[in-house]
C-alpha cells in the first residue's frame, strides 16, 4: 500500500478522454515521477490529485483517506505541500515572514485567531523558520521583500515554504518549467540535497526528461490520459513503448 | 512596552502625547488674533478627529491588511449610531451600554454582511458591500421608521423611558455621562491671550481611540495579521499552505465593523441623535478616502488621513469670500478679485469640490498616503547623508 | 391583468435608464478592464446638456411692450429670447419648446470631448493598476463632476420639460379594448423607451456589422491576443470608451423630463446601473440590457400597493436583494462568461 493511491480514474471532457483508468502508487520514501508528452493528461491529473477536480469514477487515497473534493488547505493539513510551475509566494511580505507563514499553519490548523499573539515572540515558529532558511541558505535575504528576489531565490523560497511543513508528500508541477539550463540545475541539486537530508516522498509532474532522470527513483510514462508503464528510470529508458510515445509526438 | 517593540511602543507613546495634548497642540494661535480661525482646539472639533480616527483605523484592519475594498462601512456606524440611541431612550443617560450595545449590534450585523459579501472577492465584493449599505439605507429612510425615525432621524424625548435613570431633568433631556460626570462638561485655562478647553467627552473618546489604536497595532504584529497581509498578498499560495481564508477575513471583517460600530457609539455619545445619512454610501467613501489619505496599510496612517480630512472640512467649509479678500488684501485690487474669484469654487460649500481633487491627486500621486509621503521626504533628507544611505533602500514590513 | 401592464410599462423608461448607463459601463469594463464609478456622472452631465441648452435658447433680452402695464402701471418689460428675435417669433417658439431633443446635438460632441478626456488623460494610466484603485480614482472624479455641476447650476432640481407635443398621456388601456383611463403613459416615456431602444440597436449593430465592432469584440474577448495581430487596440479602446459616454450621455439628455436634474443624480443611478451589470454579467453587453430592463420592471413591480403591503420596503430593497442573491448562486451573472471575474 503506497503514500499516495490513484485507482482506476476517469475524466471525460465532453469527447475528449482526458484520463482513463489511471492507476499509480507512489510509495513512501521514494521519488516518483510522472512523465508524458504535451497533452498526455499530467495537468488533469495532478488537478484531481488536489482535489481541483472531480474524476468521473475512480478514487485517490492519501495516507488512508480519500482527497476528493477536499478544499486546498485541508488537503495541504492531510500533508500534501504543493510546488507551482510558476513560484507561488506572498510577493508582499518578507522572506522571513514567508516561512513563518506555513509553520503557523502547521501548529495551529487552518484557522486561528491569534490578534493578540506577537508573532516575533513566537520564539520556537521563528526558530524553525530561521533554521528551514538556513537550511535552503537563504538566511541572509531574510529581511528582503519576497518579491525583489531572483526567480531561482524565489523557487527555492517556495520549496522551504514546502519543506518546513514537514510534509508527507511534496507535489512538484513541473519545477522547472521556463527556467534556464543554470537555473534548472540549481533546481535539481537543491531537490537532490532535500532528498539526501531527510526522509520525504516526491512527486513531480515534469516533461523536461534531464530532471526526471537525475532525480526519480520511480517513474511513470503518461500517454493519452493512460499509463504506459511503470518502472524504475534504467528500465524506462530504452523502453519501446516510452520511444513510440515520445517519438511518435516529436515526428509530429 | 505592554509586549510592543521599541519602534511601535515610540509610536504609541506618540500618539499618547498628541491625543491627550491636542487641546494644547490644536490651538497654537492666541484668541481674538487673525489666525485663531485655524485653531481646531475645540471640543466638537477633536471628538471628530478621534472619532472618525477609530473608524479609519478599524476600516485599515480590513483594507489596508486583507485589500478586501469595503464601500458599505458606514452602514456598521449608522447601525450602531441607532443602537446606542436606543440604549440612551430605553435603559440610562449613561453612555457606556449605549457604546457597547452599539459595537455588538454593528457587530452582529457585519457576521452577516461579512458571511455574505466575503463568498465573493476583489469588485464584486466592493459591489456585495455597497449593496447592502445602500439596502439599509433605503430601509432604515423608510420601512423601519419606527425603529429610524425615517427621515427626521432618532431624537431622545423627554418621555421616553430610561429605566435605569431619568427620563427629565428640570424639563429637559438630561446630558449623556460617564457614571455621573457630564460629557459635555468642559475646564478652561487661560494663559494670556490663549484659551484651552479640555472636555469630558473629548478625553473618554480619545482613551477609547488609544485602546483601539493599541489593538490594531496588536493585530499588525500578530500572526492573525500576518495571516492578513498573505490574504492580500496571495490568497491561492495560503489555502495550499493548509489555510482557510474565509475565517480569517471574516474576523477581519467583523472586527473592523465592531470599530465602526463603536465609532457610531461614540457620536451618539457626544451628541445623541442618528439619521440614515450617516448610512450613505458616500459616508462609505470618506473612511476610505481617510484610510487611502492617511495611507493604507500603515498604523498611523488611518489616524492621520482622519484628522487631516476632519481639519481640512472644517477650516474650508469655514472660509467665505470675506475672510478671502481679507486674505489676500496685500495684492492689488484687481488681482486680488481674480485670486478669490479663483479659490471661491473650493471653499465653503464647495469643500467636497476640494475633497474628490484631493482624492484622486492621492490615488494617482501617492497611493501609499501621508505616510508614503512623509518617508519619501525622509528618504531624501537621508540620502543627501553618505552614511545613512545604505539603509535606505532596505525595504520594511507595512508598519 | 390591466395593473400588471401597467407596471411593466412604469418599469420601462427607468429599465431603458439602467439598460443605457449598464451598457456603456460594461462596454468599458469589457475593453479596458476598468471599473467606472464616475459612469453615473456622464449622464448627470448628459442632462444637464439639456438644462444648458435650455438656458441658452431662452437667453433673453427685455423690450418694453407699450401696450401692456405692471402692476404700478409702467410699461410692461417682457423677455424675448434671442431665437425669436433671429427666427421669427413662432419658429423661435418651436425651436425653444424642443430644446430638450435639440440639446442631443450639444451632447454628442460635448460627451465625445468628455470620453476622450477622461481616457486619456486618467483612466489610461490605471489599466494596469488594480481594481480596488481604479474604483478610487473614478470615485474622487465623479465627487469633482458632480460639484462642479453643483457649483454651476445649484442643488435644486432643475424642471426641463418635454416638447409640449409630449406632453400629455397615451391612454394604453383604451387602445387595448379596456376601460379608458386604466393605462394612461406620458408620451415621452414612450419615446425615451423607443429611443433607448435605437440606441441600443446602433451600439449592437455597430459592434456586430463593423470592422471596427468586430475588433473591438474580438478584443473583449482576448485582448492579449488581438494585441498581438498587430491592431493598435489602445485608440479603438479609447474610441469605444467615448462612444459609453455619448451612450451615457444622450440618456441624461432624454431623461432630463422625466426627472428634473439634480446634480447628485448620477450618483444614485451609478449604484444600481452597477448592480444591473453584476445581474446581467461583466462584460455580457446582452446581459446589461436584458438585466436593466429586468430590474427595472421588477422594481415597478414590488412598487405595487398590494406587494407593498404583503411585504412592506419590498420596492427600496427588490434590486439589492436579487443582485445579492444572483452574485451568491451564479456569480457570472445572467449572461456571463464563463470564467470572466467569477471569483
Amino acid at each position: 500500500m503506497g503514500l499516495l493511491e490513484v485507482k482506476n480514474v476517469n475524466k471525460r471532457f465532453g469527447g475528449l478522454q482526458a484520463l482513463g483508468d489511471v492507476n499509480l502508487s507512489v510509495a513512501e520514501n521514494t521519488v516518483h515521477a510522472i512523465i508524458g508528452p504535451n497533452g498526455a493528461g499530467k495537468s488533469t491529473l495532478l488537478n484531481v490529485l488536489v482535489g481541483k477536480l472531480i474524476p468521473d469514477t475512480g478514487s485517490v487515497i492519501f495516507d488512508g483517506q480519500s482527497v476528493l473534493g477536499r478544499k486546498p488547505h485541508e488537503i495541504n493539513q492531510m500533508g500534501i505541500s504543493r510546488v507551482f510551475q510558476t513560484p507561488e509566494i506572498f510577493g508582499d511580505l518578507t522572506v522571513l515572514e514567508n516561512v513563518l507563514i506555513p509553520c503557523f499553519a502547521r501548529r495551529d490548523g487552518s484557522f486561528k485567531l491569534h490578534a493578540f499573539e506577537t508573532v516575533m515572540h513566537e520564539r520556537e515558529i521563528v526558530d524553525m523558520a530561521e533554521q528551514m532558511l538556513t537550511d535552503v541558505h537563504m538566511i541572509e535575504k531574510r529581511n528582503l521583500q519576497a518579491s525583489t528576489l531572483s526567480r531561482g531565490d524565489k523557487r527555492r523560497l517556495e520549496m522551504a515554504m514546502c519543506l518546513v511543513q514537514q510534509p508527507k508528500l511534496l507535489l512538484l508541477d513541473e519545477p522547472t518549467a521556463g527556467m534556464a539550463r543554470a537555473d534548472t540545475n540549481n533546481t535539481i541539486d537543491l531537490l537532490k540535497e532535500i532528498k539526501a537530508t531527510r526522509p520525504i516522498t516526491m512527486a513531480i509532474i515534469e516533461h523536461d526528461m534531464h530532471v526526471v532522470f537525475s532525480l526519480a527513483e520511480r517513474i511513470t510514462v503518461l500517454a493519452q490520459g493512460t499509463p504506459l508503464v511503470e518502472d524504475a528510470p534504467e528500465n524506462i529508458k530504452g523502453h519501446p513503448k516510452v520511444q513510440e510515445a515520445y517519438l511518435g509526438q516529436s515526428h509530429e | 512596552m505592554f509586549g510592543l517593540n521599541k519602534k511601535d511602543s515610540v509610536l504609541f507613546v506618540l500618539v499618547l502625547f498628541l491625543t491627550m495634548c491636542a487641546p494644547f497642540l490644536l490651538n497654537p494661535f492666541p484668541q481674538g488674533s487673525e489666525l485663531a480661525q485655524f485653531n481646531a482646539g475645540y471640543p466638537d472639533l477633536m471628538q471628530r478627529f478621534v472619532i472618525f480616527g477609530i473608524f479609519a483605523i478599524g476600516f485599515n484592519i480590513l483594507f489596508g491588511l486583507t485589500g478586501y475594498l469595503s464601500f458599505g462601512h458606514a452602514a456598521f456606524l449608522g447601525v450602531g449610531s441607532y443602537a446606542g440611541v436606543w440604549m440612551m431612550k430605553l435603559l440610562t443617560m449613561n453612555v457606556i451600554p449605549a457604546i457597547m450595545i452599539s459595537v455588538i449590534v454593528a457587530g452582529l450585523f457585519s457576521v452577516l454582511v461579512g458571511y455574505v459579501s466575503l463568498r465573493r472577492s476583489g469588485i464584486y465584493f466592493s459591489i456585495l458591500t455597497l449593496a447592502f449599505a445602500q439596502m439599509s439605507f433605503s430601509l432604515a429612510y423608510s420601512v423601519l421608521t419606527p425603529i429610524t425615525n425615517g427621515e427626521t432621524g432618532l431624537q431622545l424625548n423627554l418621555d421616553d423611558p430610561r429605566i435605569l435613570g431619568v427620563s427629565e431633568v428640570n424639563g429637559s433631556i438630561p446630558p449623556p455621562n460617564l457614571f455621573g460626570l457630564s460629557l459635555r462638561d468642559s475646564a478652561e485655562m487661560t494663559f494670556g491671550n490663549w484659551v484651552f478647553t479640555f472636555n469630558t467627552g473629548y478625553y473618554m473618546c480619545a482613551v477609547l481611540m488609544l485602546i483601539a489604536f493599541y489593538i490594531s497595532i496588536r493585530i499588525f504584529r500578530s500572526p492573525f495579521g500576518m495571516m492578513l497581509r498573505a490574504v492580500k498578498s496571495n490568497q491561492q499560495r495560503l489555502n495550499y499552505t493548509g489555510l482557510n481564508t474565509k475565517p480569517y477575513t471574516l474576523a477581519a471583517f467583523v472586527i473592523s465593523g465592531m470599530y465602526a460600530g463603536l465609532a457610531g457609539g461614540l457620536m451618539v455619545a457626544m451628541d445623541p441623535l442618528a439619521g440614515a445619512e450617516r448610512m450613505q454610501w458616500t459616508a462609505s467613501g470618506e473612511v476610505v478616502l481617510m484610510t487611502i489619505l492617511g495611507g493604507a496599510g500603515t498604523l498611523i496612517g488611518p489616524v492621520l488621513g482622519a484628522s487631516f480630512i476632519k481639519y481640512c472640512e472644517n477650516i474650508f467649509s469655514k472660509i467665505n469670500d470675506n475672510i478671502l479678500h481679507q486674505w489676500f488684501a496685500f495684492m492689488p485690487d484687481g488681482i486680488e478679485d481674480v485670486i478669490v474669484f479663483l479659490v471661491h469654487p473650493f471653499v465653503g460649500k464647495g469643500w467636497h469640490l476640494t475633497l474628490g481633487l484631493m482624492f484622486m491627486l492621492v490615488v494617482i500621486f501617492l497611493p501609499g498616503g501621508l505616510v508614503e509621503g512623509g518617508q519619501r521626504i525622509g528618504r531624501l533628507f537621508r540620502r543627501r547623508k553618505p552614511d545613512a544611505a545604505s539603509d535606505a533602500s532596505q525595504t520594511k514590513p507595512a508598519e | 391583468m390591466d395593473a400588471l401592464l401597467l407596471q411593466v410599462l412604469n418599469g420601462i423608461d427607468k429599465g431603458s435608464a439602467y439598460a443605457l448607463i449598464a451598457l456603456g459601463l460594461t462596454l468599458i469594463f469589457g475593453t479596458l478592464g476598468v471599473v467606472n464609478f464616475a459612469h453615473g456622472a456622464l449622464f448627470m452631465i448628459g442632462a444637464f446638456c439639456a438644462v444648458t441648452m435650455q438656458r441658452i435658447l431662452t437667453l433673453s433680452y427685455e423690450v418694453v411692450d407699450p401696450t401692456r402695464t405692471d402692476f404700478l402701471g409702467q410699461p410692461l418689460k417682457v423677455a424675448v429670447p434671442y431665437v425669436e428675435k433671429f427666427l421669427g417669433e413662432s419658429a423661435g417658439a418651436a425651436i425653444i419648446d424642443w430644446a430638450v431633443p435639440i440639446s442631443i446635438l450639444l451632447a454628442v460632441p460635448f460627451m465625445i470631448f468628455i470620453g476622450f478626456a477622461m481616457e486619456r488623460g486618467l483612466i489610461k494610466h490605471f489599466y494596469k493598476r488594480p481594481h480596488a484603485d481604479q474604483i478610487l480614482v473614478t470615485f474622487g472624479l465623479a465627487i469633482v463632476l458632480q460639484e462642479v455641476v453643483k457649483y454651476f447650476y445649484g442643488a435644486n432640481p432643475i424642471p426641463t420639460p418635454a416638447p409640449d407635443a409630449f406632453a400629455g398621456s397615451f391612454d394604453f388601456g383604451a387602445m387595448l379594448g379596456m376601460e379608458a383611463g386604466n393605462i394612461i403613459y406620458p408620451y415621452w416615456r414612450m419615446v425615451y423607451f423607443f429611443f433607448a431602444l435605437a440606441i441600443i440597436g446602433a451600439v449592437f449593430g455597430f459592434l456586430q456589422f463593423t470592422t471596427f465592432g468586430m475588433v473591438v469584440r474580438a478584443g473583449m474577448a482576448d485582448r492579449e491576443t488581438v494585441g498581438l495581430l498587430g491592431i493598435d487596440i489602445d485608440r479603438r479602446f479609447t474610441i469605444m470608451f467615448a462612444i459609453a459616454a455619448v451612450v451615457a450621455g444622450v440618456a441624461g439628455v432624454m431623461y432630463a423630463p422625466i426627472n428634473s436634474p439634480n446634480y447628485h443624480m448620477g450618483m444614485d443611478f451609478l449604484v444600481l446601473s452597477f448592480v444591473v451589470v453584476v445581474v446581467g454579467g461583466m462584460g455580457s453587453l446582452p446581459g446589461a440590457v436584458a438585466a436593466g430592463f429586468l430590474l427595472g420592471i421588477l422594481e415597478s413591480f414590488a412598487s405595487m400597493a398590494a406587494v407593498v403591503e404583503f411585504l412592506p420596503g419590498i420596492n427600496q430593497i427588490i434590486i439589492y436583494l436579487v443582485a445579492i442573491i444572483i452574485l451568491l448562486t451564479r456569480p457570472r451573472g445572467l449572461m456571463g462568461r464563463k470564467g470572466v471575474m467569477e471569483d
